[in-house]
């Protein structure tokens, strides 16, 4: 177990190298920095003056290294569009998308198992046919598509819900929430929805698909057999073996909601990171950019480590073969 | 059981003398909720020369001078101003009884140091202050500055200079403007202490600022002052400021997207209020190469020849553009150069009959009878419809056989396009901050040097022509001067160095509670907000 993990850490390594490495050389296709730091009026003596300042005129790998001997130590720098050190302003935007990816999740999670369960138990019913068509839409609808549509229903036309923004926010000094207050929780509804919804979909087809079929195997039919209550077959029988895949899905959907975040976030200008990522790439704020694809790469890694951990702890069947290969 | 009801009875206790002090405050205190598209990027005032930023630093802090809502200049923190005897020197006389929100008294010490902050390397507000050589203070109410030879429009340059206290700042850490290589904060770039109408109560930024009116304002009883509270909200998605503006979450929206403006105007409690922006968009052509890149014309450069730009100039329909792509919201004009500008004339404004014909018959004329091909760069997320207006242009030009290809990208990489000189075809927007031509001649006619024509992508080169533009900067006979400008101008409009299209329109969306006009520069002052009772 622990030279597992150990190489696992060894790879994430890499990965993060290699993350940063071809954001690097991405970055240099993104525009100019200068250009907008120091605005129409600039001089050309005043433009060389700040590339020097910058250290950009240094070769491309003379900057990857410098920029990682610095994140080594938690420096980021400075964004050029705020000003203000990186690593500060991602501390001050993180509990935002993290809140947002977390309620999404849960609401993936829950109402994805729920409707699952129901649709696969009630096939026929009108419900379920209605469900599972509704579903079609969460799959094939645009993520901002779908946000501006609820935007104008429920901001718009009947005004229950904010349209824009958390609402008030608490600051408890490290962490700013907005689940402690009305208006803070009404302005989760929405984006919660939009950015949960594909994830929702998905998890309900799978747990359907998953219950169904484990509904046709032996155990169950040995169970009803011999006489056992439907409620504590399903439930208690059925339900626990269809989660086992379930739960590693969401694992990896959980990801991808904080990567997705980014265009829910900016449909609700939800101010997280993914608000601060476009806005970052439209001012070519390097310092920002680098900061977030080495945060989302370093999520991605976790989860998916926690992920491998968990299916070697669980299943042994993962044990026999190459540890770490997940479907 | 108890406790609750112990805390019950605290809340309606709570409760009760909330109700109170609602009551004690005058019945005219008032919120107004504002959202535009990008929010400033920073409090400190020198740190950003940039139109979101200036706009809210303007309700915090004070320049000397200011462009009120009909973008006129007006005494701010300086009561008045002249040159002194030696043209040279420029004296300010400071408004006395000011004081900054944190109380410290308003003097010329705090005039000097602001201004040699913004001097200073790190600042990016430098360039407007390039032609001071020094600051002095003569007493406490008057100060001095000093510039290389005369500069008679050194006030136009003071408008969105603002003056912060220096012992607040040097207590602080802030003596000098944010620095990109310390990696440490500046306590101005997340605080302000100013002498402004409006004092910061809260920021996050990219999410909420809220301001409450300064109770010590020097202009109580000179300006409306009726908003009390600002709550300032950027909303990036133009859908979703729209809808926050038509759901009543908001009460003013700057940027309403063209498309949604009659869905705004249509709506019974809200209105459109429009005015005619300081920016104009245009082509630009290079007219100095001897070959073009970007061409399908071997070893030569057609736009070298002006009777092809005279071409392009009428084979492009500008009324067209106007009301197809624009959607009426723009003045086509035939100068590069917006209304409120010295200089302006009613005569340069009217552009050119389009005429298909003659610019066939102008190609013909030039040997290019079978027309070019050419690429047309263009910025995509820059200007209002700046992409479809040159899918526009590019779909007239092939009518006269100019084969365009376009080139549209983001403005960070438009731009460079333009300053490195790799672009012959663009399209470019350009304000002028300082309502005076100089600025247009500078950034855009002079030949580019070290100093000045650094937006200038037309490769032209007129070293009699840059003279006469360098003499503008001292040249203290305003007459002689506008008449030096009028010739400037003729050269360019003859030339035909740019293609001018049309002035931008400003539109603000707002409740028809309130009375606000459109400011010129895009800039809301809160302060001279009026009800509607």
């Amino acid at each position: 177990m622990t030279t597992f993990i150990a190489r696992r850490l060894l790879q994430a390594i890499v990965v993060l190298a290699v993350v940063a490495l071809i954001s690097f050389t991405m970055f240099r296709y993104v525009g100019d920095p200068i250009e907008n730091i120091l605005g129409q009026e600039a001089t050309q003596a005043d433009y060389n003056e700040l590339v020097d300042r910058l250290g950009l005129n240094d070769p491309v790998p003379v900057q990857y290294f410098r920029f990682l001997g610095k994140a080594l130590s938690g420096d980021f720098g400075v964004s050029y569009r705020q000003r203000r050190p990186v690593t500060q302003i991602i501390a001050e935007r993180a509990p935002a998308t993290l809140e947002l990816a977390f309620i999404s999740g849960l609401l993936a999670l829950t109402g994805g198992i729920v409707f699952g369960i129901y649709t696969a138990i009630n096939r026929d019913s009108y419900l379920s046919h209605a469900i599972m068509t509704g579903s079609l839409i969460g799959v094939s609808l645009p993520t901002f598509l779908i946000g501006i549509l609820l935007i104008w229903i429920f901001a718009v036309e009947l005004k229950w819900l904010p349209s824009f923004g958390r609402g008030t926010v608490t600051d408890l000094g490290w962490w700013t929430t907005g689940l402690l207050t009305i208006s803070g929780l009404k302005s989760l509804i929405l984006p919660a929805i939009t950015l949960g919804l594909y994830q929702l979909t998905l998890i309900m087809r799978l747990v359907r698909a998953e219950m169904l079929e484990v509904l046709q195997m032996d155990y169950i039919r040995t169970a009803r057999a011999n006489g056992l209550p439907e409620r504590k077959i399903l439930y208690s029988h059925a339900l626990r073996n269809t989660l086992i895949p379930v739960i590693s899905i969401t694992g990896l959907q959980f990801g991808s909601i904080i990567a997705f975040a980014i265009i829910t976030e900016s449909v609700f200008q939800w101010p997280g990171l993914g608000l601060l990522f476009i806005d970052a790439i439209q001012f070519v704020d390097v310092p920002v950019m680098a900061a977030y694809l080495m945060l989302i790469a370093v999520i991605f890694v976790i989860i998916n480590l926690i992920v491998d951990i968990l299916t070697y702890a669980v299943d042994p069947r993962a044990r026999g073969t190459q540890p770490g290969s997940t479907p | 059981m108890k406790h609750n009801i112990n805390t019950m009875l605290g809340a309606c206790a709570i409760g009760t003398t909330a109700m109170l002090i609602g009551m004690a405050v005058p019945a005219d205190a008032e919120t107004i909720r504002w959202a535009r598209k990008a929010d400033s990027l920073t409090l400190d005032p020198h740190a950003q020369n940039e139109g979101p930023t200036h706009t809210l630093t303007h309700q915090i802090y004070e320049p000397l001078l200011h462009r009120d809502m009909s973008a006129k200049i007006v005494p701010a923190l300086a009561q008045s101003w002249a040159p002194t005897k030696d043209p040279t020197i420029w004296e300010f006389k400071l408004r006395k009884g000011v004081t900054f929100h944190d109380g410290a008294t308003f003097t010329a010490d705090d005039v000097v140091f602001s201004f040699k902050r913004a001097m200073k390397q790190t600042s990016a507000m430098k360039e407007l202050l390039a032609s001071v050589t020094d600051i002095i203070k003569i007493d406490d109410h008057t100060v001095h500055i000093k510039t290389k030879g005369a500069n008679p429009l050194l006030p136009n340059n003071l408008t969105n200079l603002f003056v912060m206290d220096e012992g607040w700042s040097k207590k602080n850490g802030a003596a000098d403007p944010q620095d990109f290589e310390n990696g440490k904060n500046n306590h101005a770039v997340t605080n302000a202490n100013g002498t402004g109408a409006y004092m910061i109560t809260s920021r996050a930024p990219d999410a909420k600022t809220v301001l409450k009116a300064n109770p010590k304002y020097w202009g109580r009883g000179k300006f409306p002052l009726e908003v009390t509270e600002i709550v300032y909200t950027p909303i990036k998605s133009p859908a979703t400021r729209v809808a926050a503006l038509l759901s009543g979450e908001v009460d003013i929206i700057q940027d309403v997207p063209v498309q949604d403006l009659r869905r705004v105007a249509s709506d019974a409690k809200l209105k459109v209020v429009k005015a005619a922006q300081n920016r104009t968009i245009f082509f630009g052509m290079n007219v100095g190469d001897a070959d073009l890149k970007s061409d399908n014309v071997e070893g030569k450069n057609p736009l070298a020849d002006v009777r092809v730009r005279q071409a392009i100039n009428i084979a492009i329909n500008r009324p067209a553009i106007q009301k197809v792509v624009m959607r009426g919201q723009s003045a086509p004009t035939g100068v590069i150069m917006p209304p409120f500008v010295n200089g302006w004339t009613k005569a340069l404004d009217g552009h050119p009959k389009y005429d298909v014909n003659k610019a066939k018959a102008l190609l013909k004329e030039a040997g290019y009878a079978n027309g070019f091909g050419i690429t047309l760069n263009c910025p995509n997320n820059r200007y209002i419809n700046d992409e479809a207006i040159c899918q526009a242009a590019a779909a007239m030009l092939g009518r006269i056989g100019i084969k365009v290809t376009l080139d549209a990208k983001p403005k960070a990489q438009h731009f460079p396009l333009i300053k490195k000189k790799e672009t012959d075809f663009y399209l470019l927007g350009w304000g002028v901050p300082t309502f005076d031509s100089e600025y247009i001649f500078n950034y855009l006619v002079h030949s580019t040097t070290d100093k000045l024509g650094s937006w200038n992508g037309t490769r032209f080169s007129n070293a009699d022509l840059d003279k006469k533009i360098e003499g503008l900067a001292s040249e203290t006979n305003l007459d002689k001067r506008n008449k030096v400008i009028a010739e400037i101008w003729a050269v360019v409009q003859k030339e035909v160095l740019y293609a001018a299209i049309h002035n931008q329109v400003l539109n603000w969306g707002m409740t028809k509670r309130i009375n606000f006009p459109v400011q010129p520069e895009d800039q809301p002052h809160f302060k001279y907000l009026k009800f509607n009772k």
